[in-house]
């Protein structure tokens, strides 16, 4: 699957993507490929807030854990309350599953991520393909 | 420019190369380079509870005992009664150190007269053989041989194994019970050792063929093709890792160990205290003479909303630490989060609440009864 290059991306492996001062949070196709039949997700509550390269919630497949990674800082504005009952959404098709809407605190921060090619490139140096 | 130094290669099954051609995710089990999945744990889950799977485990062990005292070194090293089997007949056990912990479980089978075949774990095949050899090694009259790279082990597991696997053997299968063996022709090979045992809570075979390359790739897409009818799907070390979970089997390192006595595993059952003397006996009577094992493993049910796994903390409702999770996932085909974890004994009784720590949280759950799953008796 192709990673949307209207996407910018961490090496945590989430996608974010960015209209003015707000935002749009999921995880990439290779994250959910790597951790399988998701099974689980913890997000924030609207009105928290959340700071780039920290923790903002989990999710689970049947064998692992994995923590998710803020791309950028801000507060949240809509939570995709759809995964409590459906996480398996993400492995059916990762790049539109949105996480967490967010009102930006630093646009600047966007800089410092991965475009979409940069993001492919990443990937294929940690997987050796 | 310097080397880093190479970590010691994985091991490969003979079906290595036909993984990887099914594209399998492969991970690192015990130095084994194991497929983990192949289409998905859930739907590989699936598969074994309503129709068929296909396993390769060849990485597990096999120790045979020949001679006139086999029968003497595989009571002295194996806690169930070897003496009790008929020829064809196989019996869960374990060999114990003698502080009454577990140096491995294993299946015993019963080939012939002075003649038995121990299954063993793969992430303990050396240590459980130097463990053999170092306690009863010395005996005369008994000859002991590790086969473990002789055969390539299929499981083939689920309500259809038995019509799948009939399709390839001329051996009635029904007349197979459940923890028996016998020896037949399948997919043209004569003697092949065919089991009605496994790991996955469901009915089904293993089959013990021989380990070279061309034949474990042929028997393994033979077995594919015979069960193309059913859906059969191979299925990785995940499914099969929560499909034993769903029955409340052990795992080594996790529910049993060097650090966990057969009465806390709650494995007695398999422990003939009356047999005669073997390695771990006077341990397992001294815990019975204390009044029992201080803490014991129960299965629980997340009740809240969160997946207990394997080392998190289990808490009482006020917060104090009384346990640990050995093997905690979401239950495929039950549709619950559950866990197999230690407690004190005072916390074990049914439906008694506890709490598991989950990244800092206490999750509450209860102690429900094992196996999570039983299937339905034919």
């Amino acid at each position: 699957m192709a990673y949307p290059t209207n996407y910018r991306y961490t090496k945590e492996h989430e996608w974010i993507q960015i209209e003015g001062t707000n935002a749009t949070v999921g995880i990439t196709d290779y994250a959910q490929s790597s951790l399988g039949d998701i099974v689980f997700v913890d997000l924030p509550k609207v009105g928290a807030t959340v700071e780039a390269h920290k923790t903002f919630g989990s999710v689970e497949s049947v064998k692992a854990v994995s923590d998710l990674y803020a791309p950028m800082s801000g507060t949240v504005t809509a939570v995709n309350d759809e995964l409590t009952s459906a996480p398996e959404k993400i492995n059916t098709d990762a790049n539109t599953t949105w996480m967490i809407k967010l009102t930006l605190s630093a646009p600047a921060e966007a800089d410092a991520l991965l475009s979409a090619a940069d993001y492919e490139t990443f990937v294929s140096e940690e997987t050796g393909h | 420019m310097t080397e880093a130094a190479a970590a010691p290669a994985l091991r490969r099954t003979a079906l290595n190369a036909t993984h990887r051609a099914l594209k399998a995710k492969m991970v690192d089990f015990g130095g084994w380079d194991m497929p983990v999945e192949y289409s998905g744990l859930i739907a590989e889950h699936m598969a074994v509870r309503t129709g068929v799977g296909l396993f390769d485990v060849s990485h597990m062990g096999d120790i045979q005992f020949r001679g006139p005292a086999s029968l003497d070194a595989v009571n002295r090293l194996c806690m169930n009664d070897a003496s009790k089997l008929a020829v064809g007949q196989a019996q869960y056990s374990a060999m114990l150190y003698p502080n009454g912990t577990f140096v491995d479980d294993v299946v015993v089978h019963k080939l012939g007269e002075n003649d038995y075949l121990l299954v063993i774990n793969a992430g303990t095949r050396e240590k459980d053989i130097r463990w053999v050899r170092d306690t009863v090694g010395g005996m005369s009259s008994t000859h002991i041989s590790d086969y473990s790279d002789y055969y390539t082990q299929l499981a083939i597991q689920g309500p259809r194994a038995a019509q799948v696997l009939q399709k390839l053997t001329d051996t009635d299968l029904s007349t197979i019970k459940n923890y028996w063996f016998t020896w037949g022709k399948v997919c043209g090979l004569y003697n092949v050792m065919i089991a009605r045992t496994g790991y996955t809570g469901e009915d089904g075979f293993e089959i013990y063929i021989p380990s070279d390359e061309p034949t474990s790739a042929r028997v393994w897409n033979e077995v594919l093709a015979a069960g193309a009818e059913f859906s059969i799907l191979p299925c990785g070390l995940g499914a099969r890792n929560t499909l034993r979970l769903e029955a409340a089997m052990a795992l080594y390192g996790h529910e049993i160990s060097d650090s966990v006595n057969v009465f806390e595993a709650n494995l007695g059952r398999y422990a003939k205290l009356d047999k005669g003397d073997f390695v771990g006996r006077e341990a397992l009577l001294a815990v019975q003479a204390a009044g029992g094992p201080q803490r014991k493993l129960v299965g629980l049910e997340m009740v809240e909303r969160g997946i207990g796994r394997d080392g998190y903390p289990v808490l009482s409702l006020e917060g104090q630490p009384i346990g640990v999770v050995t093997s905690g996932s979401p239950a495929p085909f039950l549709k619950k989060n559950i866990a197999l974890a230690f407690v004190p004994v005072e916390f074990a009784g049914l439906d008694t609440e506890v709490a598991v720590e989950i990244r800092g949280q206490g999750v509450k759950a209860k102690v429900v009864p094992v196996p999570f799953y039983k299937r339905a008796k034919v």
